[in-house]
């Protein structure tokens, strides 16, 4: 675990660069981590990450696409098209949350 | 009577049925349902495919396996209620139990990938974990003699993660031995971002695939097939002439139904005790419950282990004393005779070196070996005489880092 300087202040990064420390994250801090990954934030994108946001905060994980659908009522399709070629990892690191756990 | 019901007489349930009974109190009797005729060995489904394997082999009537002093109920589960602890069955009967155990598992559901189960389903789309999907491709196989394999993950979880590759690997050395591997294509397709998950398993057996000229498409979440081709949300398309696709996994409806599950009715558990959420009469163990580990026999086996002496306490009022690690083990067929053997838990990815095992010697992790093949062809034997017995094997439970080695970046490409 380090510490990255990002958008003008310092937070807790796991090796990747996903925010290891959720409480570090605000939606401006979102603006630049959407940079980094060549996505300009919209209003659907922030519904998206408030979603998950509120979900990994109740229950320690972060959604999969599926749940994102099921539950978050954002489609696999619309993920896709906010978060292009890999939406779950994208929008976790966007959102400042851990990386998906890969199923193992 | 004390009841405790177990829905289920699979690998888990088995084996809980068969480890609890000698040693429950005398008030406490064992009720557990299930639909099935006949226990299913599972792990050698993925050699029906190549005609190694008689799938009439592969099962044996269930009552024999489970204790006598059972009652079995042969029947679907409708529904739970776990605030007044009862069970519907849906052959209209009622159990009410003091304690729960979900056994019931994880399905392949090709009916939640659009076209998926269309006109080629069973002739050129294929599954191998049914026993009809197993021998259907069997019969494919025979007359596949050029044109492309899609060998295709639908979506994570899935049980027994490694089988989709162990049937890449089979199928290319299978069609090397018949003399066609020149006019057939092998492209795996995974909704990963690698061959596996974790960075040096991924590493290692990603490098196989390319050893054995067999192309890697990742990050492909299937939307639908239609004519002929998987068509990924992001617009790619992959046409085949045979495509192998392991199915959307989902627990038992009656989980859902009973507002025990996740978003695909896997049991939400905590993963050291296997306690449902908000309940202290419910668990859910093996492939059933919604853990952060691989759904395997092997993780079922080591479930029960640490679940029965947990269970005995709790049912006398004191603290479970013990934590399951999310040990998992797995041999990976890898095609020649040989295989791999990976070794892990919630927090230790699968690595190097070697795994102890006592009368055997020891077993190389992630390295083929015909040793390891051939401790995946015994394992049959020990499934249906020790395993589901309850009977110890002599492994240890937890996890161990005995003989195992962590490569430097520069080794990582082996």
């Amino acid at each position: 675990m380090t510490i990255a300087a990002i958008g003008g202040r310092e937070v807790h990064v796991d090796a990747e660069g996903f925010l290891t420390e959720p409480a570090e994250w605000d939606e401006g801090l979102a603006q630049v981590l959407a940079g980094n990954v060549g996505i300009e934030l919209t209003d659907a994108h922030l519904g998206a990450i408030r979603f998950a946001r509120a979900d990994h905060a109740a229950n320690g994980e972060t959604p999969t696409l599926r749940r994102m659908a099921t539950v978050g009522g954002v489609s696999t399709k619309e993920m896709f098209a906010l978060f292009p070629k890999k939406p779950a990892k994208k929008m976790a690191y966007v959102a400042g949350l851990p990386k998906p756990v890969g199923c193992v | 009577m004390k009841r405790l019901v177990i829905l289920g007489a699979g690998t888990a349930g088995t084996m809980i049925a068969n480890s609890l009974a000698p040693r429950l109190p005398a008030d406490w009797e064992i009720e557990m349902v299930d639909p099935s005729w006949t226990h299913l060995y599972q792990p050698g489904l993925l050699f029906v495919p190549f005609g190694r394997q008689d799938p009439g082999a592969l099962v044996k009537p269930i009552e024999p396996l489970l204790p006598e002093s059972v009652t079995l109920t042969r029947a679907g589960v409708d529904r739970v209620d776990p605030a007044t602890r009862q069970v519907f069955v849906d052959d209209g009967s009622v159990l009410t139990y003091d304690q729960l155990v979900i056994a019931t598992g994880t399905t392949p559901r090709p009916e939640m990938t659009p076209g998926l189960t269309d006109r080629g389903w069973r002739r050129t789309v294929h599954e191998f974990y049914t026993l009809a999907g197993a021998s259907a491709l069997r019969d494919a196989l025979q007359d596949f003699v050029s044109g492309r394999l899609v060998v295709h993950i639908a979506e994570l979880p899935i049980k027994c993660p490694v089988a989709p590759l162990e049937f890449a690997f089979l199928a290319a050395d299978h069609f090397t031995r018949r003399g066609t591997r020149d006019s057939i294509e092998i492209v795996f397709v995974t909704p990963l971002s690698g061959a596996f998950t974790k960075p040096i398993a991924a590493d290692k057996l990603g490098g196989m695939l390319e050893e054995r000229q067999i192309a890697l498409e990742t990050d492909f979440m299937v939307e639908s097939v239609d004519d002929g081709a998987l068509v990924s949300f992001d617009e790619r398309r992959i046409p085949f002439d045979l495509l192998v696709t392991v199915p959307v996994n989902m627990g038992a409806a009656f989980v859902g139904r009973s507002g025990l599950g996740d978003e695909l009715d896997h049991v939400r558990v905590d993963p050291h005790t296997f306690l449902a959420h908000d309940h202290d009469d419910v668990f859910a163990i093996g492939d059933a419950a919604a853990l952060p580990t691989s759904k395997a026999g092997s993780t079922a086996h080591f479930s029960v282990e640490v679940f029965v002496e947990n269970f005995l306490e709790h049912i006398a009022g004191r603290p479970m004393p013990r934590a399951f690690d999310g040990h998992a083990n797995c041999f990976v067929e890898s095609g020649g005779g040989k295989a791999l053997l990976i070794d892990f838990n919630y927090d230790t990815e699968p690595l190097p070196g070697v795994y102890p095992v006592p009368g055997l010697g020891p077993l190389q992790l992630l390295r083929e070996t015909r040793l390891n093949h051939w401790a995946k062809l015994a394992f049959e034997t020990v499934y249906w005489r020790m395993l589901l017995p309850g009977r110890p094997l002599p492994v240890p439970n937890a996890m161990s880092m005995a003989g195992k080695v962590r490569p430097s970046r520069e080794e990582m490409t082996v």
